[in-house]
């Protein structure tokens, strides 16, 4: 520590300069912030509950009905514990900005979904209640949504009967997930299935798709393929996946963030490594007869290069270290102007994080050190 | 007085290209503890390379180098490094202070290689500043003080871990004749009234008259003691 002034003292010689390299430094990691906030929050995580899960829908495209008649065979098919349904409305609420999930479910739907809390006396009014409606936890929160209120939503795919755009629905009840993990689960709102199915003017007895759960999830695989097999070669042929799978495939829809992130970085990574590593050779470089001072007065070998290597490492770890705290306010904001907690800046981001800085630190920082280290003082003392 | 510095047949070589040059041919030298020896002689004449093997900054290619009875010729560049900490205090032409930091910093740098605590460093490197004439300039940069003033920051930084021994050179190379004299002074009060030994390297035969003796070179060989 008591080397520290020293050190600091190295850095602040060229005060504009340090202040430029370190604003890289910063802008650097903020956009690694940000970008692996993104990249978590479209990683498909593996859940115990989600490997017991399988999604049923059609082999042409997600968007197409399945036959609400399929039900009763998937429910025959050995190894198949429970069978729920689902789909997808797209309704919209007051304005187009204000997206969010819904879809009408089967009423054991919830059944199949552990992972969400929902207090005992809000399920039996959604099991009793026709025009039942809960929403997550988020999105209560960011709509002030409260059990008793009645939520209007524009239908965009599903008109209803009755010539009216405007589909009402009696909000029962606000769920929770058990982990924290999962909160982007939070900003959807599900109703009853058979309220939308007797409403909607047309696809009456078709389901978007099915939720299956297995008895025993090491026989997912064999239990997805039976599925198949039994509406093979039919006028409404499946596809059956894990839910992961599932999940998966919607992910891919958009490209493959981890790539693309990885890709983003790696290029701005090494642009910083070449400018901070010619600015810190060059500090080094102006520096050279200071440097020989310290060897004379006794400075060992080893102690100058570490005297240049922790320049190097307190730049990249003041700059990192804001970068990302900048990266975590960021991905506040980002998550209340998008999808709530959806977005943040996690311990698994900050660990990356500091190894980056590690390495960065370490591979600017080294190649000056391994020459302020091996200088001769006699020949460094007249390069003033 | 007994030897502080002894040199037995030193010979000092570099290599330029395919040729050896020999810098240094065969020096005997003797220096007492307590002693103020001017090197003087005319420039390549190898007195800078002579001091610099004194102080241990530099290695010989032939010969033995005893200081404080310790034979440094045969150290590697670690213990050579911690040795001089503890031994040598250098005093330069151009002063060398560390531009960032302030005369109290600058001074108390040999301390950080030592044990001391932050408060003891801290008072060493005030009574070094004392001793020098400065206490009052302790906060200020080096591009804030005179050249002469740099030169006494340098000196306080230079006796500050109380070595045996002041290896200088060139000191007032950079001050005028009146500052010169000053710097002087100083070192002749350091070797007097803390029994300092120093060797000086100089052109300056005003600033050598301040020395006990003076020592010749003339290409790399010890031409003679003067007055």
């Amino acid at each position: 520590m008591k080397f520290l002034p020293l050190v600091w003292a190295g850095l602040m010689r060229k005060k504009a300069r340090t202040l430029l390299t370190l604003l890289s430094i910063i802008v650097a990691f903020l956009l690694f912030g940000m970008l692996d906030a993104v990249r978590v929050a479209f990683t498909v995580r593996d859940s115990l509950e989600g490997a017991s899960r399988l999604v049923v829908s059609s082999k042409l495209s997600i968007i197409q009905p399945l036959p609400y008649a399929d039900l009763a065979q998937i429910q025959r098919v050995p190894g198949v514990e429970q069978v729920a349904f689902a789909n997808w409305f797209g309704g919209i609420y007051q304005d187009r900005k204000n997206f969010f999930a819904n879809f009408a479910v089967s009423p054991n739907y919830l059944d199949m979904y552990p992972e969400f809390v929902l207090p005992e006396e809000q399920q039996q009014a959604f099991l009793k209640t026709r025009t039942a409606a809960i929403v997550g936890a988020n999105l209560a929160k960011r709509y002030n949504f409260k059990v008793g209120d009645r939520i209007p939503l524009q239908a965009t795919i599903f008109p209803h009967k009755n010539g009216d755009n405007t589909w009402t629905f009696d909000l029962v009840g606000i769920f929770r997930t058990r982990e924290a993990r999962d909160r982007n689960q939070e900003d959807q709102m599900i109703f009853r299935y058979d309220y939308f199915d007797e409403g909607r003017t047309f696809g009456q007895g078709t389901v978007g798709w099915y939720m299956v759960k297995v008895s025993d999830p090491g026989r997912a695989q064999e239990v997805a393929q039976t599925i198949d097999r039994l509406f093979a070669n039919s006028a409404d042929e499946t596809k059956t996946q894990t839910e992961k799978q599932f999940n998966l495939d919607f992910v891919k829809q958009i490209g493959d963030i981890g790539l693309i992130v990885s890709s983003i970085m790696g290029a701005v990574f090494f642009t910083i490594l070449l400018l901070t590593g010619n600015t810190m050779s060059q500090a080094v470089r102006e520096r050279i007869p200071e440097l020989a001072v310290l060897k004379t007065i006794g400075f060992s070998n080893r102690s100058v290069l570490w005297l240049v290597l922790g320049e190097s490492l307190l730049l990249a770890a003041v700059g990192g270290s804001l970068g990302l705290l900048l990266a975590m306010a960021g991905a506040g904001a980002l998550s209340a102007a998008f999808r709530g907690g959806a977005f943040a800046v996690g311990a698994q981001s900050w660990l990356t994080g500091l190894m980056i800085m590690t390495v960065l630190g370490v591979a600017v920082g080294l190649p000056p050190a391994w020459r302020a280290m091996r200088l001769r003082i006699v020949d460094a003392l007249v390069e003033r | 007085m007994d030897n502080l510095v002894s040199l037995r047949g030193v010979t000092k070589s570099y290599r330029r290209g395919k040729q050896n040059i020999e810098v240094l041919h065969g020096i005997d030298m003797d220096i007492a503890g307590g002693d103020f020896v001017a090197l003087m002689g005319p420039s390549g004449s190898g007195k800078t390379t002579l001091l610099n093997l004194i102080g241990g900054l530099d290695g010989a290619s032939a010969g033995s180098i005893e200081v404080a009875g310790t034979r440094i010729d045969r150290m590697d560049s670690g213990e050579l490094a911690r040795w001089r900490a503890a031994n040598i205090g250098f005093v330069f032409q151009f002063y060398n202070l560390l531009p960032m930091l302030s005369a109290q910093k600058n001074v108390e740098l040999p301390l950080l290689l030592t044990r001391l605590s932050g408060p003891d460093r801290r008072r060493n490197a005030a009574i070094a500043l004392a001793l020098v004439g400065l206490e009052d300039r302790a906060q200020h940069r080096p591009g804030e003080l005179s050249g002469g003033q740099e030169q006494r920051v340098a000196i306080a930084r230079a006796i500050v871990s109380d070595p045996k021994i002041l290896v200088c050179d060139e000191p007032t190379g950079d001050l005028d004749r009146h500052t010169a004299d000053e710097i002087m002074e100083l070192l002749q009060q350091l070797n007097r009234e803390h029994g300092k030994t120093i060797v000086m390297v100089t052109h300056d035969p005003k600033a050598a008259e301040f020395a006990h003796r003076q020592l010749h070179l003339d290409k790399g060989t010890l031409a003679g003691d003067g007055p």
